[in-house]
């Protein structure tokens, strides 16, 4: 019966350790980014490519004042309220005395400096497929922006998604490497990649299964509104029928081609994309054109 | 298969009966601001495809628009706004109730909308580059508004 006991327990501590061992979270070490050089330039086309101002700059925020990442925006799942917390340079209540291979890990792998797990609300899975280059700019960009005081708010989650651990598993069963889509030009592939890893489209475009994952299945069919009431439309062929020309113009300046304005979240997806190069919102728009219909 | 035919004209007539009686109970504030708005976007869609290179640019017609969009920005809309016409509350309007609880942003971004459209008039006469340029400003106030006042679309 010891022996039993003995075994049981060993068996359970190997399984524990195998558990751990196969969601602990991941991180960059600064000895992985040794010679990346940061470009600012690069890096300010990549923070209003990825949108972080979109969540993270104050809630009543126009003009200059995006650059305030003092957080606030509320999304709201079925898991409950995610609040975007402050990452402004503030060091106490923003990401001020973070290195850069911290901001890197946070942004790519969905750990945090304390080596806990982030919620998927932070579109990790997404940037995990960026650049490491660009990440490093985007990084030394984030660190030339103002500093702000504003506490970041707790989320709002019911038990049991307000306990993190489970998160290692939801890592393992949804964040790939792969693409969701294939590309078969190379302005397509330009376009996937600033849209499935950098603008991550697909975060509110695609509908989500039980468990948060992304519905890879119905890419981009639309899916409810997690910022307020309404969805979020289906962008692909079988709902919209605009041309690429009317896509890139929307993504620069917001007009739909009936001359009406982008509402909801997407006027602050516009913010960004209206600061991108014209190639670039060429590129997502032929992407997007490319997706497959899905009802 | 012999029953398709009249199932289906049958759902065709509950279909025009189910249209007519949607148009007939519209809420006549909801139709009037629906109606300016449809009036922002038609001359909104000439100076918008002048900007996009769709439609020639010709200073004439440009000015004609821009002024009638900021006549239309100054019309006094008090009536198109009664309370209890919101999107919680009645099916055809996309009109978040935060409008009723936030009345002063709203009043402070229809100001937005009135100035740049005095700017776009003044503007749109001067040259395609003149026209883009003060367009911008026009697109932020209309976005400024249905960013938090509008039910996102399906």
């Amino acid at each position: 019966m010891r022996r039993i006991i003995l075994v049981a327990a060993a068996l359970i501590l190997i399984g524990t350790a195998a558990f751990w061992g196969a969601t602990r979270p991941e991180v960059v070490i600064a000895a992985e980014l040794a010679g990346i050089e940061p470009d600012l330039a690069r890096g300010e086309e990549v923070f209003w490519a990825t949108g972080c101002a979109s969540c993270h700059a104050g809630e009543e925020a126009e003009g200059d004042d995006k650059l305030v990442l003092s957080g606030g925006h509320r999304l709201e799942t079925p898991f409950g309220a995610f609040v975007a917390p402050n990452i402004s340079q503030d060091p106490v209540h923003g990401i001020g005395d973070w290195t850069t291979a911290e901001i890197v890990t946070a942004v790519m792998k969905g750990t945090s400096p304390d080596g806990g797990h982030y919620y998927p609300a932070f579109p990790y899975a997404a940037y995990g497929k960026a650049e490491v280059s660009d990440i490093v700019s985007l990084a030394a960009f984030l660190q030339t922006l103002p500093a702000d005081a504003t506490p970041s708010a707790p989320h709002e989650l019911a038990l049991p998604y307000s306990i993190r651990t489970g998160l290692g598993a939801w890592k393992r069963a949804f964040v790939t490497d792969d693409w969701a889509m294939p590309a078969d030009t190379a302005e397509i592939e330009r376009g996937r990649y600033l849209s499935e890893a950098l603008a991550h489209c697909g975060e509110c475009h695609t509908p989500r299964n039980a468990a948060g994952g992304l519905d890879t299945t119905r890419w981009f069919a639309g899916a409810p509104n997690p910022s307020g009431r309404g969805n979020i439309p289906n962008i692909t062929p079988a709902e919209l029928d605009w041309t690429e020309a009317d896509i890139a113009a929307y993504l620069e300046s917001g007009f739909t081609p009936e001359f009406d304005t982008a509402g909801g979240s997407m006027r602050a997806v516009i913010e960004g994309t209206s600061k991108l190069s014209d190639a670039d919102r060429s590129a997502i728009a032929a992407y997007v054109k490319s997706v497959p219909p899905a009802e | 298969m012999r029953f398709t035919r009249p199932i289906l004209s049958g759902l065709a007539g509950a279909a025009i009966l189910a249209t007519a009686a949607t148009a007939q109970d519209v809420n006549p504030a909801v139709a009037a601001r629906k109606a300016h708005m449809t009036l922002y976007a038609h001359n909104l869609g000439l100076l918008g495809g002048m900007a996009r290179g769709n439609i020639e640019y010709d200073a004439e017609t440009a000015t004609a628009a821009a002024a009638s969009l900021a006549a239309l920005s100054k019309l006094d809309q008090s009536r198109y706004w009664p309370e209890g016409t919101d999107s919680d509350t009645l099916m055809e309007t996309r009109a978040l109730p935060d409008i009723w609880e936030d009345l002063p942003k709203v009043v402070e971004i229809s100001g937005t909308l009135v100035s740049a459209s005095d700017v776009l008039a003044a503007e749109a006469g001067n040259g395609l580059e003149a026209l883009r340029a003060s367009l911008g400003p026009v697109g932020q106030a209309c976005g400024a508004c249905h960013e938090d006042f509008r039910v996102s679309d399906d």
